[in-house]
């Protein structure tokens, strides 16, 4: 339906030829625009109808007091299912510390939240298949659980701020959910609303970059440069991702215009997360809670993790 | 009078509740006196993790989201 719509746009209203490459862009461009647009509102007020959104206040009732393996599951489980925005990581971090959550703990949580959730992997099944779309979810769940589990080798507790350890938490407010059928609706518009505000211009520029992508990099050009399977691939990709920054959902459509035109498999999931999880925004507002060492032990862990990934996938692909 | 207390470190969309409140109060015709807290200490203080957060007279009665309009209406007029 949508590849139908998407036709009709560039090859009959616009006139542009299939062969060409603007037109092959354009098409690409209306394609992923219509289908990952009305994937996101429909996903976010399914879930939001449910109410399946959990807050990380109560994740943190969740996982305090636990032992480390069952509070690692649940962080890494937790993180991938509730989206959460990256303005609310210090209090989040917070939180999780004053509880007496362990520090590798916290840091798996950190690493699943903005690398995995159900919105993004429900439209990688729809663009991508579902096949690539549980290769990059089980990608993501052990980088998350063993790139935790490395930080705490380190004892990054000695690079937290001093005023981190001093606050204390008051009780968890409970605030009251209105469960009526419209009010269900009500909440889920809301949610749509402020989900698709906020990532909405992350997915158009994820949407331009795939579809230049797509029409203008000759497939020849990709196996010569971004060549096959080069061991060096995968680890250009993840420096790549590093300085680059976009939502999950974002990164989604240029990932399938690079798997479109002969990128390694590997190489490309290495890029989508390094894409994800390892931005410097995100890096600059925890500079906040901890210092700059456990900051760039966080960025080797991850860098490291996701070329490991790259590889693995690149030798049984 | 009603007293607001808006959490949250400053970003952008504790700013817009912070503003929302102020126009419904200003529609409604009641005075309420509306802070701003943006420390962390304070934020964590009323136990809430997801800003922006709304305090109501020290309840807390919204966290994690912009507020819908009806239910500040409802706050500021109740």
């Amino acid at each position: 339906m949508f590849e139908h719509l998407a036709n009709l746009v560039a090859f009959g209203l616009l006139g542009l030829g299939a062969e060409s490459r603007v037109g092959a862009a354009v098409q690409f461009f209306v394609m992923d625009v219509t289908k990952i647009f009305a994937l996101l509102i429909l996903v976010i007020y399914v879930m939001g109808l449910l109410r399946a959104m959990l807050s990380p206040e109560r994740v943190r009732a969740f996982v305090r007091g636990r032992p480390d393996w069952q509070a690692r599951g649940l962080a890494v489980t937790l993180g991938a299912v509730t989206p959460f925005c990256s303005c609310s990581s210090v209090p989040l971090f917070i939180g999780f510390v004053e509880a007496g959550i362990p520090l590798g703990v916290t840091f798996s949580f950190l690493i699943a939240s903005p690398m995995i959730n159900e919105v993004a992997a429900v439209i990688l099944v729809g663009i991508l298949g579902w096949k690539l779309a549980a290769l990059y979810v089980s990608a993501g769940l052990l980088v998350a659980w063993f790139g935790g589990m490395a930080m705490q080798v380190f004892r990054p507790e000695r690079w937290v701020e001093d005023y981190v350890w001093k606050i204390r938490m008051g009780d968890a407010a409970a605030i009251e959910q209105d469960q009526t059928l419209l009010g269900r609706h009500r909440y889920a518009v809301g949610e749509v609303k402020a989900i698709v505000g906020r990532i909405w211009a992350w997915v158009l520029l994820g949407i331009g970059v795939g579809a230049i992508f797509h029409g203008f990099v000759p497939a020849d050009w990709v196996t010569r440069h971004l060549g096959g399977n080069a061991w060096y691939t995968v680890p250009a990709a993840v420096l790549l991702g590093i300085p680059l920054y976009s939502n999950a959902t974002g990164i989604i459509p240029v990932a399938e215009a690079m798997l479109g035109k002969g990128v390694a498999v590997g190489t490309t999931l290495a890029l989508m997360m390094s894409v994800a999880a390892l931005s410097l925004p995100e890096m600059l507002i925890l500079r906040k809670v901890i210092r700059w060492q456990a900051l760039g032990l966080f960025a080797a862990v991850l860098a490291i993790a996701f070329t490991l990934v790259g590889w693995a996938f690149n030798v049984i692909a | 009078m009603k007293k607001f207390k808006v959490l949250g470190s400053g970003c952008r969309n504790c700013e817009i509740t912070a503003n929302v409140i102020a126009q419904a109060a200003k529609e409604a015709g009641v005075e309420i006196e509306l802070e701003k807290v943006t420390d962390m200490a304070r934020i964590l203080g009323y136990g809430v993790m997801s800003t922006p957060g709304v305090v109501l007279d020290e309840t807390v009665v919204h966290a994690g989201s912009v507020p819908a309009p009806d239910q500040v209406r409802a706050w500021v007029r109740g």
